[in-house]
């Protein structure tokens, strides 16, 4: 690498302007941690596509939003009505349900309810304010330093969000359900909400994350969730990710599964211009069993980025990761998984699959399922595939008077419901579904061509030929 | 698992049977590198002034350059410095026949079980024996000359086809194509050159024979095999390297060229001196390979078995440019004691209906680390380009490591990939059961290690294939159980 390529993907800089960190009311040490994240991000910049982990997602665009409004103001709300907003809402998903507009939570557009066995909601704000201990841990959880500046700014800049607090043997039955809406008209471009998850033992919950956006003026989502487990806890999450594909979506979920826990992680991606869903599961409590999987539609002028990484520091345990990608117009999926066994974590059962469709070929995908192995009591194991649709499979269908894109349409849809099956029964499954074929429609039909095929008479080589022909 | 301990022990401890130094006479340039020193080796060359002009182009590219960060080996600086980048056998005159070349080089080749005269008279097999980067002895060039093939060293290559290597020089692999390659281009000292005419099926397996033998100096080699339309050749190149304690750096450069229709095999059993017990000493392999298949239908297949260097940190890999073009890559890589690998391949896809296959079988015992890093890239063009990625890791012991970097980047909707990959240590029931038949427990795991293998060493031609053998069980010798 060239000295000059070094400078252009560092782009450190002290002048960077940030927002205000944090509130006035913030704890000590939770100014002492904004402001070293601040200091890391102006040390160490943003990253490049001259970086392993960003080599496939640029974030220039990105920058373009600028962090810091330039009228001053620090409306919290957008222009928009309440009626307007709740229209922008999609069908509830569960019993409780937390609104969060621009990053801050909006009580009038939530329903809550009482939980059982002790549970709690918290407003981030208040938690904050009382000083538990349990969040001072998670801000100084990345004390190694950041992985990235996005990272490290939600440590500087996130205010508000949602604390779940399942005390020991807590069990709620019914999913927590928290909206996370971009709309515009806010004062602030950037959002960076924080969903905590802190699971006693034998405790048990589901928590949706719903991102929904407004399409109009470019902004940035900087979510960040964590989950905190205890010994046999189990949480089952999800993340719903249909922003505006004007804006921006990264998010972040970092687990850390106690001994003999169960944590599964599913994710639909559908939404944003850009949208990166970061996973990191540390495994450090014995026995532990993670599933995790996705499934990204990613359409014209798209991009999906899926980082995941799974680190198994304890003996016994076992992951489980299922990602599948349709790729259509220009759009880009990247998968970048990797798994780490540590010395010592023998026992260790780690399985990765990702699978993906390209159906134009102006689209792209790029993955890198990656392993890294300490320790020889181990059995891992990856694949990775990339391919197209079987032209004799689309022939089967039409000879069956199924039209083309039908066809094509039931196919894809095929390739999706290993992933969309995975989901639970009920609304969250139904959802997944409605976005999962609005979005399909919108990959896998809307072509730049648009023309069927030519007509398919005679022998079937030359209808799969034409078939393929139609693919371009 | 005490047993296990006490055997690893026991390969640790294991000598390095290669490692002798032979007493030749050497002609040495001074320490350092610069334009001078490039300038001086050219001379002792007596280079044409393109090529000088080539080698100060890359030299000077060389020095805008900083050293790669992004591999997963670990090792300390380099100073360049430090390194003579010319080592020629004190000239003598032109041997003639075998029983002119210095007996003592002759002698070194018996010890390494590939005499020369053996070769010439048994195996039908043309070795180009290079000693610290200048051919000795080529043999069989009347056989070869005779179907029109050219095998020589690269210095003769020069003087002899300066149309021919200028052509192909740097088409494959650049001078501004990494760190290395570009060091490489610059100083570069001798090598092995091969064309085979269109239509020729080279008559014979090439082998090329590599030897790092003068303390403190690196070796620099260049290889540029060229196959015609409709031509085929199969090299073999093999490596043993004398016991040192400082180390060796190695950074050379193969270049393929596959015109319509050629097949070109190319096969490597490295087997460099890869350190002492505590990971001192050992040779750096950092070398740039990667084949072109130009032409239509065209062929070309990497085989390697890397058993020795403290590091190895290499990709062949092919540009597959012609339509219906093919590439492989087998590999077999075994890191033990304190030895770093980081290979895999790289394979291009830009011509309709390409395929590539890589099939990666990595083991790594004792302190070993190992990482299988691949890249497999459809272009836009690359219509109906197909890859199929098998890679596997076998470890044997509690302290070494497996790694698995696949890249894949796809850019056409009728492009297939696939990729697999496993790690594993010899299971348990695998030794039970053979147990119970009455195998001992070393020569079970031997088994299973050589099964492991077994899809990779069918690959190799014939003679290597027992080499690799041999090596492989030399090496893993009470290592497992």
């Amino acid at each position: 690498m060239t000295p000059r390529a070094q400078a252009v993907a560092a782009r450190p800089s002290q002048e960077l302007e940030l927002p205000p960190l944090g509130q006035p009311s913030d704890p000590a040490w939770l100014s002492v941690s904004r402001r070293r994240a601040a200091a890391w991000v102006r040390a160490n910049g943003f990253p490049s596509s001259k970086q392993e982990d960003w080599r496939y997602t640029s974030i220039d665009p990105v920058l373009a939003v600028p962090l810091v409004d330039g009228t001053g103001t620090t409306g919290r709300r957008p222009s928009l009505a309440v009626l307007d907003l709740l229209d922008l809402l999609g069908p509830r998903l569960g019993a409780v349900r937390l609104v969060m507009v621009n990053g801050h939570l909006a009580p009038e557009l939530s329903q809550r309810a009482a939980l059982p066995g002790g549970a709690r909601i918290l407003r981030l704000e208040d938690a904050l304010a009382d000083n538990p201990r349990q969040l001072a841990s998670l801000w100084s959880w990345r004390s190694g330093g950041y992985p990235h500046a996005l990272r490290a700014l939600s440590d500087a800049l996130a205010t508000d969000g949602v604390l779940i607090d399942l005390p020991a043997g807590a069990v709620v039955e019914e999913p927590i359900e928290v909206v996370l809406l971009s709309a515009p008209g806010g004062a602030e471009r950037w959002s960076h909400p924080r969903v905590v998850v802190a699971a006693g033992a034998a405790s048990r919950a589901t928590v949706i994350e719903n991102y929904l956006g407004a399409p109009g003026r470019p902004s940035v989502t900087n979510a960040l969730t964590q989950v905190m487990m205890d010994d046999e806890a189990q949480v089952d999450h999800y993340v719903m990710q249909a922003d505006s594909t004007d804006g921006f979506h990264f998010s972040s979920l970092e687990v850390r599964p106690g001994r003999a826990s169960h944590f599964s992680s599913r994710l639909l991606a559908v939404g944003a211009r850009i949208g990166r869903h970061e996973v990191q599961v540390a495994l450090q409590g014995e026995d532990a069993e993670i599933e995790l999987s996705g499934l990204f539609l990613t359409g014209a002028g798209q991009v999906h980025d899926n980082p995941v990484l799974v680190d198994h520091a304890a003996p016994g345990c076992r992951s489980r990761q299922l990602y599948k990608g349709v790729a259509g117009g220009d759009g880009r999926g990247v998968f970048n998984g990797h798994i780490v066994v540590r010395a010592g974590a023998n026992g260790t059962d780690a399985q990765q699959i990702n699978k993906n469709l390209l159906v134009s070929d102006r689209a792209e995908v790029d993955t890198r399922p990656r392993l890294e192995i300490f320790a020889d009591d181990v059995a891992c194991a990856h694949g990775a595939a990339v391919g197209q649709l079987d032209p004799g499979a689309v022939f089967y269908l039409r000879s069956r008077g199924i039209s083309y894109q039908q066809a094509r349409a039931l196919l894809v849809s095929g390739f999706a419901r290993e992933v969309i099956d995975g989901f639970a029964d009920g609304p969250i499954r139904q959802y997944a579904e409605l976005l999962a074929s609005a979005q399909l429609d919108r990959v896998v039909l809307t072509r730049q061509d648009g023309a069927a095929p030519a007509p398919a008479g005679g022998r079937a080589s030359s209808a799969s030929a034409a078939t393929e022909g139609a693919a371009r | 698992m005490s047993t296990t301990r006490s055997d690893l022990a026991e390969l640790a401890g294991r000598e390095y049977a290669y490692g002798f130094v032979s007493d030749i006479a050497t002609d040495l340039a001074p320490k350092g590198l610069n334009e001078e020193v490039i300038r001086l080796i050219s001379a002792k060359k007596d280079e044409p002034d393109w090529l000088v002009d080539w080698r100060l182009r890359a030299y000077r590219h060389w020095r805008t350059l900083s050293e790669p960060t992004w591999q997963n080996v670990a090792y300390g600086p380099i100073d360049y410095d430090e390194i003579i980048y010319y080592a020629a056998p004190k000239a003598k005159v032109a041997p003639g026949s075998l029983e002119e070349v210095d007996p003592e080089l002759r002698a070194m080749f018996d010890k390494l079980g590939i005499s020369l005269a053996e070769q010439e008279r048994l195996s039908g097999v043309a070795v180009d024996a290079v000693v610290d980067s200048v051919s000795v002895a080529t043999t069989f060039q009347a056989r070869l000359a005779e179907a029109g093939v050219i095998f020589s060293s690269f210095s003769d290559a020069v003087r002899n086809h300066p149309d021919l290597v200028r052509a192909h020089l740097g088409s494959v692999v650049p001078y501004k194509d990494n760190f290395f390659a570009a060091l490489n281009s610059a100083v570069f000292t001798d090598g092995s050159f091969c064309y085979v005419p269109a239509g020729v099926h080279c008559p014979m397996e090439l082998s090329t024979y590599f030897r790092i033998n003068s303390a403190g100096t690196g070796q620099f080699e260049r290889t540029l095999i060229i196959a015609e339309a409709g031509a085929e050749v199969s090299y073999l190149e093999g490596c043993t390297a004398p016991m040192r304690d400082d180390n060796q750096l190695h950074a050379a450069v193969v270049e393929l060229v596959a015109m319509d229709d050629a097949r070109i095999k190319y096969s490597t059993v490295q087997n460099w001196y890869p350190g002492d017990a505590d990971g001192r000493g050992g040779i750096y392999n950092f070398v740039t390979k990667r084949g072109r298949c130009a032409g239509a239908r065209s062929k070309i297949s990497w085989t390697q078995v890397e058993t020795g260097s403290a590091i190895t940190w290499k990709y062949p890999g092919v540009v597959l440019q012609g339509d219906d073009s093919v590439g492989e890559f087998y590999s077999v890589a075994l890191s033990a004691a304190h030895q770093q690998a980081d290979t895999g391949t790289k394979m291009i896809h830009i011509g309709k209906n390409t395929t590539s296959t890589i099939v990666s079988k990595a083991i790594s015992a004792g302190h070993g680390q190992n990482t299988y890093r691949g890249l497999v890239k459809m272009l836009r063009s690359a219509e109906g380009a197909r890859n199929h990625t098998r890679c596997d890791s076998l470890l044997i012991g509690p302290e070494c490591g497996a790694h698995t970097f696949p890249y894949v980047e796809v850019k056409h909707s009728s492009a297939q990939v696939e990729h697999e990959a496993t790690t594993s240590k010899v299971s348990d029931d695998q030794l039970f059961y053979a147990r119970q038949r009455g195998i001992g427990e070393e020569e079970a795991t031997s088994m299973i290690v050589n099964g492991f293998c077994r899809e990779v060493f069918r690959k190799l031609p014939m003679e290597f294939a027992v080499e690799a053998q041999r090596l492989l069980s030399v090496s893993l010798e009470g290592a497992v159980g």
